[in-house]
């Protein structure tokens, strides 16, 4: 056994694991404060998923509506959130998100301009006025480059391809992080005294999915297995357009801004179908007919908005209903048609990468066919329970940030959300970590036999004899997820869900990895399968404990929102026993004033909002 | 339709190609192919990936012998009869079978001096530019860092002159700072003398790979020249006031 | 590792796993530069028929590209032009014996020099005669140092004053095409009237199109809307640039074809239908 005094260990004031926007953002933070950083990522520095966020990122900056304004942001994300978010949370990015995003430009960022040579914005599903601040339909490969060609100067230090296996703690403190390096297999530990994770999601635990091979949830295992608590994690985002064929890219994402910029969805007859697909709650605000949603795209600022730009939980629900009432494309999708409404020039350029992702994967030309979409697991609302303010979980010293943590969007995100998400709270939970460092002064101790077991549970699967392929365990999982926790859910198959991960729960001890620990995928595969069981685990629990339908739930058993589930967000984490608890946590109150904006109607509020900006202007 | 497929198997110092016959379904990329090689046939099979839809530049190497982005290499332009090759990229020395230590490439972009944007260009809705001011500096931007640039680049490919030049990705890296409308520092002499505008002979192989069709020659490398041509080269030029640092 | 031994880091000239014929491109370029150098260099060399008017004397006629401007004139030469058209008369005689009487070799000097420095030929004939390297992902021909174009070659920097030149030549030869639209004074339209026009036409394409120049009008700004005619002049010139490539190689066949038009015309050996009658 090898002596973990032999393993290399490298000390940081505090890591940072993930080094998408989120975990740049806090590092950069960090960094600032006075702080000896270091960030572990799994893939190269620039390769992390937020590369594949295409829309643009939210902020109130009334750049192209004057109109808008934070409270308008903030009502729009409760809503959307159908007002499971936390109140706090949900403020405190719509009110810092503006000066996020000019930072960001600050630090060599170039967004798209308007005429008057602003920051432009787009529409985008959910939100009122034009608010996404975006590069063509590369907005994330421009938040993640931006980031990292500012944070190469800001002396952190990065470890790239090396994985994350444990948190090591020093009583109920956090005092160490146990990685390997993926190149080598070499493990090695990070001596450090707080910890932010910022790990994103867990999409691969389902075969239909936008993420890629990195989103294993990582983050939610290392803070559960360290007694955090998990949240809102039965809420799990299916986006409505991703690819449908071939085969091998299905699910690969379609923005949404092919759906801001013009395009309708239509079923195997020619029908614009979402019109029939309104809920009550939305209806004031959505056109009911063609002729107002063409007004609208054309400017018209007194239209509504076309139905196609309904929440995301909504449009990938009317297209699972379109589609198993035979109406579904060729291929068993809907059509996403832009085409016909843009000029194939303004395709091109607006969307640049959607028309060569298309002409390239599934070679259909977007600018003279309709594209053919489905949905597609595409983000976690939930996550890491974190405080509010500090985005610390409840163990000291851990903290989390960006997808990998709970509470901003609550049952359901709005696009353009989680661009803005990653650097505001990104941001706080590098001041968060350095406010908990500055109190906490005290010496640390790493305990040698945490990291001990640890290493062990990894080179187990080298040295074993023989047992299960790790690839295939992970189809087997990734089929019990899509059959059973998918877009619409039932109690049944959820129970059958859990049997069935008990299965595999068995399987992943059991699972061998062939041949050596120098960069060995198959080693990696299976290392990664724990988190993903964890985080599958998590999601059924949750799911089968909410009762009802809202947002990104859909129970096929308890049709509609009850207004009782509202008061709660349901709350796991790991028992005494070792086996997962879940628990109803009432959520707590907040200030009525929050709760009077996110309430009042859209007229009032952009009234009083109106009033405060011309006050504002007299004095 | 059975494919056969050679791949590079092997570290950085030994290795050879080892054969594979793979079923090839519909629609499949090359990636596809190599996963299933992997699932099925040889589970420590090395490569490096993360989007699969061309936008993270991670799964660079060369097929056939030409430097491309595996997923996005689409195997219907393949015939079954003929093997196809598939290697890591041969500028930057091998970890294992198809990954490839490319940290080379994150020390020059250390070394580039940062960007340093005019505060008086700043009100309070924020900075002032235009549309057509960052044209040419967005398309730069759409770089994915694939580097196959740099692979295909024969000054570091054959001449191993990674003590000179920085490569391509670099030069349009430093030619989007340059061209940006609110970038106040000057990096013309470094252009010149330590990252080698002039090793670059313009023979656009970097164009040819480049996935995201950046012009990297034409808006990027040659523009750049004519900037050092304004500083160093062009006496009649220096008369009437240019090649001056940039005053803004 | 159980497999096909290959040396995969292997270097050398031509040495490349690509399985496509990467060598007919450069072999493409080779035999076209190659036939246009000796072809040209002939026709520059040969000083007779590079004039043709019917014998009419007066202002007008087809002058090959290669000989204009007409510094000097043999009128003694065989298809040379009226001795009036020259600049400065009859060779003078100082002119040494063993140089042809020929003004062509002193002109082609200049374009020669700005389509050698010019950023599309580099590329062309670097790889196609210097293999550096032949074709992408293929072996280089070695170099001990490489110094790309630091060493010798860089007078390559020099590029925007043979422009300087080549836009005089512009000038130069539109007024031969508008001439090639006057014989004896007499406006008509000739074959040849047309050969001569497109000339300069696709010589400007070329010129015009040109990386140096598009740098002066406007590349070398960092603002591009606190100039606007800078900016839109900086856009056309892009789109010539764009196209750098085409209009290089049309422009120099175009060239080549002028001349053996003028000469073949020349010599009798074509007819020019023109609404002079031959």
């Amino acid at each position: 056994m090898l002596n973990p005094k032999e393993i290399q260990t490298i000390e940081h004031d505090v890591v940072v694991v993930g080094a998408g926007g989120a975990g740049l953002r806090a590092a950069i933070e960090c960094s600032k404060l006075g702080l000896n950083t270091g960030i572990v990522c799994k893939s190269l520095l620039g390769k992390a998923h937020t590369v594949m966020a295409e829309g643009g990122m939210a902020a109130a900056l009334g750049n192209v509506d004057a109109r808008d304004h934070w409270k308008i942001h903030f009502r729009d994300t409760m809503r959307g959130g159908k007002f499971l978010n936390q109140w706090r949370m949900a403020e405190l990015h719509a009110k810092e998100a503006p000066d996020r995003v000019r930072e960001l430009e600050e630090w060599g960022a170039v967004f798209d301009r308007t005429k008057d040579g602003y920051i432009s914005q787009r529409n985008f599903g959910g939100h009122r006025y034009p608010r996404l601040a975006h590069v063509g339909d590369r907005t994330g490969l421009e938040m993640i480059r931006s980031l990292q060609d500012y944070g190469i100067h800001q002396g952190i230090s990065v470890h790239m391809e090396c994985t994350a296996l444990d948190i090591i703690k020093d009583g109920e403190k956090v005092s160490g992080l146990v990685a390997y390096w993926r190149e080598t297999g070499r493990f090695i530990v990070f001596k450090c005294k707080a910890i932010i994770l910022a790990t994103g999601g867990a999409g691969k635990a389902w075969k239909i999915t936008s993420n890629s091979w990195e989103y294993t949830g990582d983050g939610y295992a290392l803070a559960y297995e360290a007694g955090a608590e998990l949240m809102d994690m039965e809420f799990t985002q299916f986006h409505p357009t991703g690819m449908v064929w071939p085969l091998s890219v299905k699910g690969i994402l379609v923005t949404e801004g092919v759906r801001g910029d013009g395009g309708i969805l239509l079923n195997n007859k020619g029908e614009r179908f979402m019109f029939k697909y309104i809920p009550e709650k939305f209806a004031a605000e959505t056109a009911d007919t063609e002729e107002e949603a063409n007004r609208w795209l054309k400017g018209d600022k007194n239209a509504r908005r076309p139905p196609e730009l309904l929440t995301r939980d909504v449009v990938a629900r009317s297209i699972n209903n379109e589609v198993k009432e035979g109406r579904g494309s060729p291929h068993g999708g809907a059509f996403l048609d832009i085409a016909s409404r843009v000029p194939a020039e303004a395709i091109k350029r607006k969307l640049p990468s959607m028309y060569h992702q298309f002409k390239e994967l599934a070679e259909v030309d977007i600018t003279k066919e309709p594209m053919e979409v489905g949905p597609t697991l595409h983000y976690f609302m939930g996550g890491i329970r974190v405080d509010h303010d500090t985005q610390m979980s409840r163990v000291p010293g851990l903290f989390a940030a960006g997808e990998a943590a709970a509470g901003l969007h609550g049952a359901n995100r709005l696009g353009g959300n989680s661009l803005s998400d990653l650097l505001v709270f990104g941001r706080l939970a590098g001041v968060g970590a350095a406010d908990y460092i500055r109190k906490n002064t005290g010496t640390i101790n790493l305990d040698e036999e945490q990291v001990k077991i640890s290493v062990r549970r990894a080179t187990d699967i080298l040295n074993r004899e023989s047992g299960t392929n790790p690839y295939l365990v992970h189809e087997d999982l990734q089929q019990v997820m899509q059959d059973n926790v998918g877009i619409i859910r039932v109690e049944h198959e959820l129970k059958k869900a859990i049997d069935e991960l008990q299965r595999l729960k068995k399987d992943t001890e059991k699972v061998k990895a062939p041949g050596s620990s120098q960069y060995n995928p198959g080693w990696h595969e299976a290392i990664s399968l724990r988190c993903m069981m964890i985080t599958a685990e998590a999601v059924t629990l949750a799911a089968l404990e909410r009762k009802e339908s809202r947002g990104a739930q859909t129970r096929l058993d308890f049709f509609g929102e009850d207004k009782e589930w509202q008061k709660y967000n349901i709350v796991l984490r790991k028992g005494k026993d070792g086996n997962m608890e879940v628990e109803k946590v009432l959520r707590t109150s907040t200030s009525p004033e929050l709760e009077r904006i996110a309430n009042s109607t859209i007229e009032a509020l952009d009234a009083e909002v109106a009033a405060e900006k011309e006050n504002l202007k007299i004095s | 339709m059975k494919y056969n497929f050679k791949v590079f198997r092997g570290d950085k110092d030994s290795g050879g190609l080892v054969d594979y016959n793979v079923d090839v379904d519909e629609g499949m990329v090359v990636l596809d192919v190599i996963h299933r090689i992997q699932a099925h046939q040889a589970n420590d099979l090395a490569v490096r990936w993360n989007c699969k839809a061309g936008k993270c530049g991670s799964c660079s190497c060369e097929i056939n012998g030409k430097p491309r982005l595996s997923c996005m290499t689409r195997m219907n332009e393949f015939s079954p009869d003929k093997p196809v090759t598939v290697t890591p990229v041969k500028t930057f020395p091998v970890i294992k079978d198809l990954v490839t230590d490319v940290s080379w490439n994150y020390e020059q972009n250390k070394r580039i001096k940062p960007f340093k944007p005019d505060p008086k260009k700043k009100d309070a809705k924020g900075y002032v530019m235009f549309q057509e001011d960052v044209d040419r500096v967005q398309e730069f931007r759409k770089c994915i860092e694939c580097y196959l640039c740099q692979d295909v680049c024969h000054v570091l490919r054959d001449h191993d002159r990674k003590d000179k030049f920085v490569g391509p990705r670099f030069m349009i890296r430093l030619a989007s700072l340059e061209m940006h409308p609110l970038d106040t520092e000057d990096r013309i002499p470094a252009v010149r003398d330590e990252y080698g505008s002039g090793f670059c002979n313009i023979t656009r192989c970097c164009t040819d790979v480049c996935p995201e069709k950046i012009q990297i020659t034409d808006n990027g490398i040659i523009p750049l020249k004519e900037r050092v041509v304004d500083r160093y080269y062009d006496p009649i030029a220096r008369i009437f006031g240019g090649g001056k640092k940039k005053q803004k | 590792m159980a497999g096909i031994s290959v040396d995969i880091r292997k270097k050398g000239f031509a040495f490349t796993l690509r399985t496509d014929q990467w060598w007919v491109e450069p072999a493409l370029v080779m035999f076209g530069f190659t036939a246009f150098v000796v072809y040209s260099t002939w026709a520059a060399f040969q000083a007779q028929f590079y004039w043709y008017s019917n014998g009419a004397e007066g202002f007008g006629g087809y002058l090959s590209p290669m000989y204009s401007p007409l510094v000097f004139i043999n009128e003694t030469a065989k298809g040379a032009a009226p001795v009036h058209h020259a600049w400065f008369g009859t060779f003078p005689s100082w002119w040494p014996s063993f140089l042809p009487a020929s003004p062509a070799f002193l002109i082609v000097a200049f374009p020669l020099l700005f389509r050698f420095t010019c950023y599309y030929y580099r590329k062309a004939y670097y790889r196609a005669f210097a293999g550096s390297p032949p074709a992408c992902a293929v072996g280089a021909v070695s170099q001990k140092p490489y110094k790309g174009e630091t060493g010798l070659l860089i007078f390559q920097n020099l590029h925007r004053y043979a422009l300087y030149f080549a836009v005089i030549f512009i000038f130069i030869l539109s007024y031969d095409g508008v001439m090639a639209f006057f014989r004896d004074g007499k406006f008509g339209v000739g074959v040849g009237s047309m050969v001569l026009l497109i000339n300069p036409i696709l010589l400007g394409s070329y010129t015009f199109g040109c990386h140096s120049f598009r740098h002066l009008v406007g590349g070398q700004m960092d603002c591009m809307s606190c100039n606007k005619f800078r900016y839109g002049t900086w856009k056309k010139v892009t789109f010539l640039n764009e196209r750098h490539q085409l209009f290089a190689w049309m422009s120099l066949i175009w060239v080549g074809f002028t001349d053996v038009y003028v000469r073949m015309v020349s010599m009798g050996v074509w007819t020019d239908f023109s609404t002079w009658g031959n």
